[in-house]
């Protein structure tokens, strides 16, 4: 049996990673026919870096992904020692109030917030609301709930009486919460913002929704390309948000490898004690 | 307690801008589009496009089960591996989801493709071209290549924490490796079953681009009626009645699964018992 799942683990990753492979080999191929393999090139990762537009979208999506989810982050986790302060029923309707846009199909969170858009704007008479503000609002909403769902869980596994404890010894509770309950919960905000960065960095459907054409990020002008036909240097591109994201990950890896291991030195040493 | 205050902003915010664009989306469901009176024409008109909702809902149906078979022995594999494996081949699933799904999306149409890489190979040797792409196949493949990882992580999860010494425990009661398998580990797999299937479901059954690239007119999902409500036709309210019917369809859905969940958790505990 064991066999069985290792052939079918190995299926799986070979069908997960072909079209990586197929967009790797396209940028590096001279023809534009991505079934033909013409000649090895580097041009098109030239054109990609002469493209000032193509950048200037990058550097959009980034704004974005950075702002979205440092604000949510920040009110997230505030959001999450309140929450976590309530009982019964208020967190109930609180949690409820997050899961929302969790279990809400992208499509139906974009076109609210596009209805709403387009309501004020014309409340307001406005000609178009859409753009940088209406795109980051969107993304601090969706990315509140990463943030919650991560936070939330440390909290409920910290020591309430660690709290106590810090109050006992003359901390205020400001600086009970700087000095101790923030480095119970880092794991969980860092997870959180993280995963919020690459949500924010990657949506397409709700952006799709709630931009305008002042303001656009790559995966909604990925979108409108993609309608045409497809311009080479997009595959290089991708290729090499594809390398920087593998490299990030294996970085990643290796320190938290690293990590366990030194917690692990720690914990023997202690037990040795 | 004053630090339930923490939570008002994020609470101000979420009404804003989740539980009022619903509002909204209620409204123009419920609102003509042209002089804004009460009407249920919108809803009225949903009948019609009863085909495009069935069709949406055994596709991406069909797409989780699949996700579900081929995805439960890779789950089962990594959580028998050892730890740093375990934590390679997890970020190896979740490499995917980290990237473009657009241009990933795209690399499939450009295999499919009548002159696509599949078909261009098959003519090599010599043999008649398949038609592969703009078809049911190529969505479901479509679906089930984007929402794969969705359904491999939460089941990982789930069967990594089975405690080991149950199933010590069934074979030392006698319990032949399928029956170990079908009384403990599945019965105790089934939280992330169901959160696999519904997170492989709500996106599959309302996506648009999948459906546009790789599938024909034929195989119009619902998703693509709303987008182009949005877009193209310009019908905001036929588009709102059409996601207030969506949400409804999917929330159905899944507290149908939930119901089941919740009886197999009881069974479970009669089987403790």
């Amino acid at each position: 049996m064991k066999h069985v799942n290792r052939i079918i683990t190995i299926l799986v990753f070979i069908f997960l990673y072909i079209p990586m492979i197929v967009l790797g080999i396209a940028s590096f191929n001279s023809g534009t026919d991505v079934a033909v393999f013409k000649s090895f090139t580097l041009s098109q990762y030239g054109n990609l870096f002469r493209d000032q537009s193509l950048l200037e979208l990058l550097r959009n999506s980034l704004i974005i992904a950075v702002l979205s989810s440092v604000i949510a982050t920040v009110f997230g986790t505030m959001a999450s020692v309140g929450i976590y302060a309530m009982r019964g029923r208020m967190r109930r309707a609180v949690m409820t109030l997050t899961d929302i846009p969790m279990t809400n199909p992208d499509i139906v969170t974009g076109v609210s917030l596009a209805l709403l858009f387009a309501f004020t704007g014309t409340a307001l008479r406005l000609n178009s609301v859409l753009g940088f503000w209406t795109l980051l609002i969107a993304h601090i909403t969706f990315n509140f709930p990463y943030v919650i769902l991560n936070v939330m869980p440390k909290l409920q596994q910290m020591d309430p009486e660690l709290v106590d404890a810090a109050l006992d010894l003359g901390c205020s509770p400001m600086k009970a919460f700087t000095k101790v309950v923030i480095h119970e919960i880092m794991p969980g905000v860092l997870s959180g913002a993280l995963m919020a960065f690459t949500m924010s960095l990657d949506d397409f459907v709700i952006s799709y929704f709630v931009t305008g054409s002042s303001f656009i990020t790559l995966p909604v002008e990925i979108y409108n390309y993609t309608k045409k036909p497809i311009q080479p240097k997009i595959y290089a591109l991708f290729t090499l948000m594809f390398a920087v994201i593998l490299l990030l990950m294996v970085l990643m890896n290796l320190l938290q490898a690293r990590s366990d291991k030194a917690k692990g030195r720690a914990a023997a040493r202690r037990v040795r004690v | 307690m004053k630090n339930k205050l923490l939570a008002c902003p994020y609470i101000v915010w979420m009404v804003l801008f989740t539980i009022i664009p619903l509002g909204i989306v209620f409204y123009y469901a419920f609102t003509d589009s042209g002089t804004g009176a009460f009407t249920l024409a919108n809803m009225a008109s949903m009948g019609s496009y009863l085909p495009i909702f069935l069709r949406s809902i055994w596709l991406s149906l069909f797409s989780a089960l699949i996700c579900l078979l081929i995805g439960y022995p890779v789950a089962y594999f990594i959580a028998q591996c050892k730890p740093s494996t375990q934590r390679l081949l997890e970020l190896l699933i979740m490499l995917p989801m980290c990237m473009s799904f657009l241009l990933r999306t795209l690399a499939w149409v450009s295999m499919l493709e009548d002159t696509g890489i599949i078909n261009t190979f098959l003519r090599h040797l010599g043999l008649a071209p398949l038609p592969l792409i703009r078809t049911n196949g190529a969505v479901i493949l479509g679906m089930v290549y984007n929402y794969l990882p969705y359904m491999i992580l939460p089941l990982y999860s789930v069967i990594m924490k089975i405690d080991n010494r149950l199933l010590e425990a069934a074979r030392d009661l006698g319990c032949t490796p399928v029956n170990t398998f079908t009384k403990v580990i599945l019965p105790l797999s089934a939280p992330g079953i169901l959160s696999g299937l519904t997170m492989v479901f709500v996106p599959a059954v309302s996506t648009f681009y999948i459906s546009q690239k790789l599938g024909s007119t034929g195989t119009t999902l619902i998703g693509d009626v709303i987008e182009s409500q949005f877009k193209t036709a310009y019908n905001p309210n036929l588009g709102a009645a059409m996601s207030l019917v969506l949400m409804i369809l999917i929330f159905i859905c899944v507290s149908i699964m939930n119901r089941f969940g919740e009886s197999e958790e009881e069974t479970e505990v009669i089987a403790k018992v």
